[in-house]
């Protein structure tokens, strides 16, 4: 059965670490890290990227456009 | 299957838009306005009329538009988007404009100008974020405050007895005949936002038809304002803003999509 993956890059200067994508990903894939960026925010990034759909949810609820999002179809 | 295979080019299904100029967005951090002034990007990008849309950003959260979008946009003064919009759109009736305004400034200082241009009828675009606050200069109250709500002047909630009714002017908008499409929307949720984009589009649609005015409202938070994180603020949004705010379209005009 094919199976969709999906995977997130996080801009680390853009985000803000405000924590809604955390909050609307469905798979729970998205944490705040333990670094800072030059602005001194926690940013967002990718803690459990084999769970990740690609769904782009929470690129479209980023209030700073930092995510983006690329999805592939994994034939088994 | 490693990310590192994933993240490729041919992969690729979302990426903020190429029309923002990569700056930084000055907005607190999960402030919706971020959300919208992407969204707007979003569209016209899509809309493929980047080349000949203008944006008119008048004075609140909204002032540094010119900075994160590569379009024109015309800094108006406090209030009168709409009457700078009216100006621009009769000299180049073929550009699109929009003009991007908080409550501060659409639904206080510049109420006149507001109606006026609804009401004649302007073929513009008008984007009306309402955050019930005067998010810029610190969560005064404003005329959009909902009753009880605690801001920096009126720390004990707003007493509609001494300060007066919350001013819903989308519905005063929506009974204007010179308003084609008037619609209230939200960006709390992945669902929310589709649907304002979708807002967005419609209104910019109505200019290319010359309809009349179009009037997007997006009901946000303002957590600095409100001293709230984001997630308790969209929260406390959907709980005490949306009833008296409801969301959905007041005002559609038959044979739009």
């Amino acid at each position: 059965m094919a199976k969709i993956r999906g995977a997130i890059v996080v801009d680390a200067e853009r985000c803000k670490g405000c924590s809604v994508c955390v909050a609307n990903c469905p798979q729970q894939v998205i944490a705040l890290g333990k670094t800072v960026n030059s602005k001194g925010y926690y940013y967002a990034e990718m803690a459990f990227a084999d769970k990740c759909t690609g769904c782009v949810n929470c690129a479209i609820i980023c209030p700073d456009g930092a995510i983006s999002v690329y999805r592939v179809k994994v034939e088994n | 299957m490693e990310v590192q295979e994933i993240i490729n080019e041919k992969n690729l299904v979302y990426q903020p838009s190429k029309l923002l100029t990569g700056a930084a967005f000055n907005f607190c951090p999960g402030c919706g306005h971020g959300t919208v002034v992407r969204l707007v990007m979003e569209v016209v990008e899509e809309m493929d009329i980047q080349s000949d849309v203008i944006g008119i950003s008048p004075v609140g959260c909204s002032v540094l538009l010119y900075d994160f979008y590569n379009i024109d946009v015309i800094q108006a003064a406090h209030g009168r988007a709409t009457a700078v919009a009216t100006g621009l759109k009769r000299v180049l009736p073929d550009k699109f404009v929009f003009t991007y305004q908080g409550d501060g400034d659409l639904a206080a200082i510049g109420t006149g100008e507001t109606i006026h241009a609804c009401n004649r009828g302007e073929n513009i675009t008008v984007i009306y974020v309402n955050n019930g606050t005067y998010g810029m200069t610190g969560g005064q109250m404003a005329p959009t405050t909902i009753p009880g709500m605690k801001t920096s002047t009126s720390p004990r909630g707003r007493d509609v007895a001494t300060m007066g009714h919350p001013l819903r002017i989308t519905d005063i908008v929506a009974s204007l005949d010179g308003a084609c499409y008037v619609t209230r929307q939200a960006v709390h949720t992945p669902a929310a936002v589709r649907k304002t984009k979708r807002a967005l589009r419609t209104a910019f649609e109505n200019q290319k038809l010359k309809r009349g005015t179009s009037f997007v409202e997006v009901v946000c938070s303002c957590h600095s304002g409100w001293k709230m994180t984001p997630l308790q603020s969209n929260r406390w949004m959907e709980e005490n803003m949306f009833p008296y705010y409801p969301l959905g379209d007041l005002k559609v005009m038959n044979g739009q999509t």
